[in-house]
Order: C-alpha cells, then structure tokens, then sequence
C-alpha cells in the first residue's frame, strides 16, 4: 500500500513529526460538552458543603477592599486621584483577580490533572479554557458587587462619573482573560518538565499586583511611570478606571499596546502548549 | 486492504530513565539544537532494548518498531509480562502519548478504557458523575442522555444517583464508572483489564458487555492477563515481549507462545536466582525437583513425586504450609496442591532446610507442559505469606500407558481418570 493510499482509506494519521500549531478548532467545538461540565464542576465542587455558597465569590474581594482602604488608604494615604477610596481599590481588585486566577489555575493544567490526562485523550486545552470561563462567572459575580457599590456611592455621594469607554469594557475582559490564559499556557508548559516555574509563580503573581495600578494611582508613579504601563494588565485596570469615575489615563495607544502583547502572548502559549501535550505525561 | 481501521506501521517509544534533573536541561538543550538545524533527535540513535533485569543507559526504548494491523469488527487481545511494553502501546494508540518515531493510521472513532471511572469528582452526585465521565470519554450530552436509564440500571446504582460519589463504596464507583464505559458508542474501543474488578456478578456482567460489544462488529483492542478471557473473547492476539511484537495470530497459539516463552525463562533461571519472589521471605523454596525422572519428564500414569527443599533463614522454628499450584501450558489453573487442603504443616528448625514430597501415585494429567507457582504461608500468625514465586517450578507429562492396557494413550484430553464399563 502506498503513502497516498493510506492518507485516503485512513481518516488520521498519528506520528512522530511534530507538527506546528495544529489546533482543530471543529475537535475543540465537539468536545464543548465536556467544557460546560467542567465549569459546572469547578463552580459545584467549590461550594459543595459550605452553609454561604457562592457569597464566598464576594466576601474575599470585599475584605480585601476593607483591608486596602484601611492600610493603603488611611495608614498610609495613598493618593486616589479623588476616587471613593472603597471603589478605588475595589476596582483594581476584582479586575486583577481575574487575571491571576486565570495565570495561576491556567499554569497549573498539566499537573492538576495529570491523573486524568494519563488516562484519557481529550484536547488539553478544553481544561484552560474552562478554566477561564467559570473565572468568568466568578468574575461577573464580583463585578456585580461593584456597581452595586457604585450605584450606592452614585446616590448617596454623587461621585461617580461614567462616561463613554466604559462600552470598552468586553474588550478589556477579553484582554485579560487572554492574557492570563496566554501567559498560563507557557507556564502550563515548561512546568511539566521544571517545577521551577511553579514556585516563582505563587508569590510573582502577588507581587506582580503591586506593578499595576491597583493600590495607587499612575500619577504616583513618576518617574517610573514607563516600568508601570510596562505591564499589560495596567492601562487595562486604568482604562476600567477612567471608564466609570472619568479620572486616570485613557489612551488608545497604551491600550492597544495591551491588546497587541495580548495576541503575541496568546498565540506563543498556544504552540508551546500544543507541542507540549503530545507528550508532556512522559516528563511529568 | 479496504478493512483496515487501524494500521501500525514502525512504531516507537523511548524513555528517559532516572530522574530529571540538571542533565535533563542540557540533553534538552542539544536536542532542540538539532531541530533548529532540521536534524533528527541524536537521543534516539541511542537506549537498550526494554528488559527491566539489564541495567544501564540513561535512554530505553519502552517499544521498538511495532507493526501490526486490525481489520474491522476485529477482537485483537493483546497479552505479554509485566513491562512488556503493552501499556505503552495502549497509550500510544489513545494519544496519551505520541510515539518516538513511526506512525499509526485511524479509521473511525477510537477510545481508550484504561480506567474506570476517571475524572469522577467526590462532591458530585452519580448523576453528574455519569455527564462529567461520559464527556470525558468523548461522549456528547445527547448520547449519555440517550443511554442515561439504560447506564443507571446497568450500574444498579438507581438508589443512590443523587448522592455525591464520596458517599459511595468503592465497589459501587467501579460499577458506575464501567456502566458509562460500557455504553461508549465508538468504532474502535482499546480495553485495558479493566474487567478484573468487582464482584464476582458484576464481572459475569461485565464480561458479557464485552461479548456483546464484539458480536456488535466494533473492534476492540483487549489488553489482559487473564487468558480465560483472552481466549474467550478475542478473534487475533499478539505477544508483546521487549518492546517488540513477537507473535501474531491465532488465539491459541499466541497463548501457548507466550508461555512457553515464559516456561523457557523458567527453565534458564534457577529459583535461588528468581529476584521475583514476594512474601515474607523468614522461609523459601530453595529447590525443587521431580523425582524418577530425567529432564524433569515423566510419563502419563507413572507415579509423580515432586520433592522440595524449603529453608528456615530464621533463628527460630518456624511452622509452614506450602502448596504447589500447576498451571497447563495455556495458561489454564488446574489445581492447587496445597498442605492448607489436607490440614498439614511442617515445622522447620531455626536455620535448617527441610524436604517436602508431594506424591501422586498416578499422574492422570494428559501430556504436555506444566508449570508450577509455589507458594506457602506460615509463621507466627500462621497466615503471612511467607514464600510466592511465579512459574517456580516446570514438568513435562509424556504419553504414557495410564490404563496399563499397553495403549497409549495420545489423545487430547486434560486428565485421565480410571473408569471401567460394565
């Protein structure tokens, strides 16, 4: 039988060449059952046996926010560019959340479910992209709390001022989901074989947090102002910012420079991502 | 050529032996530098042969140029030693993993059963579990809720699908977790022995699902050690040794290849040299031997003494019960020759050896090859196994007069038993 006779009486072919960013996107789309139950899953599991629930999704930003106002706010009264000091850190918070949860959980795909992955064939990336969609519901939830919260300030203070960008805002989401999976991806990847990677990850997330605008304001940052909108997640946060209370930089040309790191860091994640599942469960 | 569903052509596997580690990094550094230049990985010129007694080399090649073929509707059992090289097979053919070098051709759907039950979560209800495990199986939505009645009353878990899996015994998670399996809708199914679980029932039960699975004109790759089941089941079966598929063809005969392969194994190792044993180990089989005969063969009918000498290694007595276990050459169990039967144990002193004989006066066995597992228990509980070893010990039958009538008796029967007609 020649080579041509088994690529037509064959429906695939299995082999030992590596092939570049080969992602079946109809295979990923048959497999979207199996993403919609590992996001009920995740959500279920998560809750299962706790008497408040889901109200967990709000409580840790919430005492997160107290803390923030209480620390960075009065003790050491970081500047908020006139921004209800709550709703300042609260912002940040919740959009920075999302973004290291989708690193984190994302980095951590092959060794959490290695002992699914060892027996079963399914395309890996279902387990990311699930990943990032129930960090969605997650997230949606504790937006949710946010303009509540700002509807409250809106009343009660007349301090805020939403003005057009705002319609930016599924575009910043999808940034960041892009973002934290991307980066994820990568990590994900060189993790299988060098654990490294896992530890610098626990605490550069956190620390990462504090080279955005999260607890200050980007006019704080003078001179270092360039190392600061180095970091793609910050004219994201300053964008939502400038969105809902009109303060803080706005700038197309920051934003796309997000958006373009953005689709670079996406992409490599996904073919070091698919060159690594083929045969990441031999190193892992 | 046009019922082909599943072609492997030179396929292989290599591992990394040892940990990882620096040396790790440096190889892989090498390594890329040869496929930037478009050259082939120089790692895989190198490794030894899969044989888990040699040591040596960072590199083995866990298979090496496999290739066989199944036709549709096709039942391949697949059978071989541990480490054999059969898991890495099955894992390759699910694309768990891809091979080294070479590459196999699908035709259809393909899914791999290499457990039950994966991806079960503990918090979620049977119901869930049954949704989550089908996905994961490469199930859609529709067909688990088309099968769904059907998966709940195969498992007999209707009582309890809306409890959370946790609250399960285990015996129940292994009946849900084959039920879904059982109701896989695909056109090549890989099963590795997952039927060696459950009750005695539930495995009647299973190993029908199999049968109608086959009968159905799916094909299905069967991987196990149980040659019952093989021989039942499968249509093909290839012997997986080394790394290598070194038979392929008609049940029977790979049954038999295989363990003759083992028996000549047998025959090469000496039993104090087996580093196989497990048990205890306070006292052992040190040699055993069939008496009044040459080249360990007697004839059908003659009488069979088989003597063994077992050690004390311990500084105090020691009360055993030792039982030989024969198998014929296909792997069959026939009986087990065991001092527990006849209520007999033996007292060993401190650092002393012992001969034990098992005496027939008539071997009705019919001729052929035999190998024995030894086994004995004993000591202070007088219930730890002190002494297993596989394939210990091998006879031969030859044709003999076992009716004392001057026939001999040549036909294919198992035993012979005396009778007389009136």
């Amino acid at each position: 039988m020649s080579k041509n006779d088994e690529l037509i009486h064959f429906d695939r072919i299995v082999s030992s060449k590596s092939q570049w960013l080969i992602f079946d996107l109809k295979k990923i789309w048959s497999y979207k059952d199996l993403i919609i139950l590992f996001v009920k899953r995740d959500f279920i599991s998560l809750y299962k046996q706790t008497i408040l629930g889901p109200i967990w999704f709000i409580a840790e930003p919430l005492i997160t926010m107290i803390v923030f106002t209480f620390i960075f706010g009065f003790m050491a009264n970081l500047d908020t560019s006139s921004i209800p000091k709550p709703l300042f850190y609260l912002a940040g918070i919740t959009m920075w959340n999302y973004f290291s949860e989708c690193l984190i959980k994302t980095s951590n795909t092959f060794i959490n479910n290695r002992s699914i992955f060892d027996k079963v064939y399914f395309p890996r990336i279902v387990v990311p992209i699930s990943i990032v969609i129930s960090g969605l519901l997650k997230f949606s939830v504790q937006i949710l709390l946010f303009f509540i919260i700002c509807i409250y300030y809106f009343i009660a203070h007349n301090s805020i001022n939403i003005n057009v960008v705002i319609l930016l805002f599924p575009l910043l989401i999808l940034i960041m989901a892009g973002l934290g999976l991307g980066f994820g991806l990568i990590i994900s990847a060189i993790t299988t074989k060098y654990r490294d990677l896992r530890f610098l990850i626990e605490f550069g997330v956190k620390l990462l947090m504090y080279g955005t605008t999260v607890v200050y304001p980007l006019s704080m940052a003078g001179n270092y102002k360039w190392i600061i909108l180095a970091n793609p997640m910050t004219s994201i946060i300053e964008t939502f910012k400038y969105g809902i209370f009109s303060k803080g930089v706005f700038d197309w040309y920051y934003l796309s420079y997000s958006f373009i790191f953005m689709i670079i860091v996406l992409f490599l994640g996904f073919v070091i991502f698919s060159k690594t599942e083929k045969s990441f469960i031999d190193t892992i | 050529m046009s019922n082909l569903v599943l072609k492997i052509k030179n396929v292989s596997k290599q591992y990394r032996l040892g940990e990882l580690g620096t040396g790790t990094f440096s190889h892989d550094l090498k390594r890329w530098w040869c496929q930037i230049r478009g050259k082939d990985d120089p790692y895989l010129t190198i490794g030894i042969e899969n044989d888990r007694t040699k040591s040596g080399g960072d590199y083995v090649w866990a298979l090496r140029d496999v290739n066989f073929e199944v036709n549709h509707g096709e039942v391949l059992g697949i059978i071989g030693r541990n480490g054999a090289g059969k898991s890495t097979l099955l894992k390759l053919l699910a694309e768990i993993t891809s091979p080294s070098k070479g590459e196999f051709y699908i035709k259809g759907k393909i899914a791999a059963l290499l457990e039950i039950g994966t991806g079960f979560h503990p918090e979620l209800t049977g119901r869930e579990n049954i949704y989550l495990n089908g996905a994961i199986l490469g199930m859609s939505k529709s067909e688990v809720d088309d099968n769904f009645n059907e998966i709940v009353e195969f498992s007999g878990c209707q009582k309890y699908i809306d409890t959370p899996v946790k609250r399960y015994s285990s015996g129940m998670l292994v009946r849900l977790g084959f039920s879904v399996a059982a109701h896989l809708d695909t056109d090549i199914l890989i099963v590795d022995e997952v039927l060696a679980v459950g009750d005695l029932e539930f495995q009647k039960k299973c190993i029908g699902k199999m049968q109608d699975v086959s009968k159905s004109g799916r094909t299905v790759l069967f991987v196990s050690h149980n040659m019952a089941s093989i021989s039942n089941l499968c249509s093909r079966c290839i012997v997986v040794d080394k790394g290598s598929v070194v038979f392929n063809g008609n049940v029977n005969n790979a049954i038999e290849y295989y363990y003759k392969s083992i028996n000549s194994e047998v025959k090469k190792i000496s039993l104090k040299d087996r580093k196989d044993k497990k048990g205890l180990g306070q006292v052992r089989f040190s040699n055993l031997e069939l008496l009044n005969s040459t080249n360990s063969s007697i004839n059908c009918g003659d009488r069979l003494q088989i003597k063994a000498v077992i050690k004390n290694f311990t500084d105090k007595k020691i009360r055993i019960y030792p039982s030989i276990i024969i198998y014929d050459s296909k792997g069959l169990r026939l009986l087990a020759l065991s001092a527990l039967l006849l209520n007999k144990s033996f007292d060993i002193e401190n650092n002393q050896e012992k001969e034990i004989i098992w005496t027939w006066d008539k071997c009705f066995l019919s001729p052929d090859e035999y190998y024995c597992d030894l086994y004995m228990v004993g000591g202070e509980m007088n219930r730890d196994v002190q002494d297993e070893v596989q394939h210990g010990f091998y006879f031969k039958v030859n044709s003999g007069d076992f009716f004392n009538t001057g026939i001999i008796n040549e036909n294919l029967d198992k035993v012979c038993a005396e009778f007389s007609i009136d």
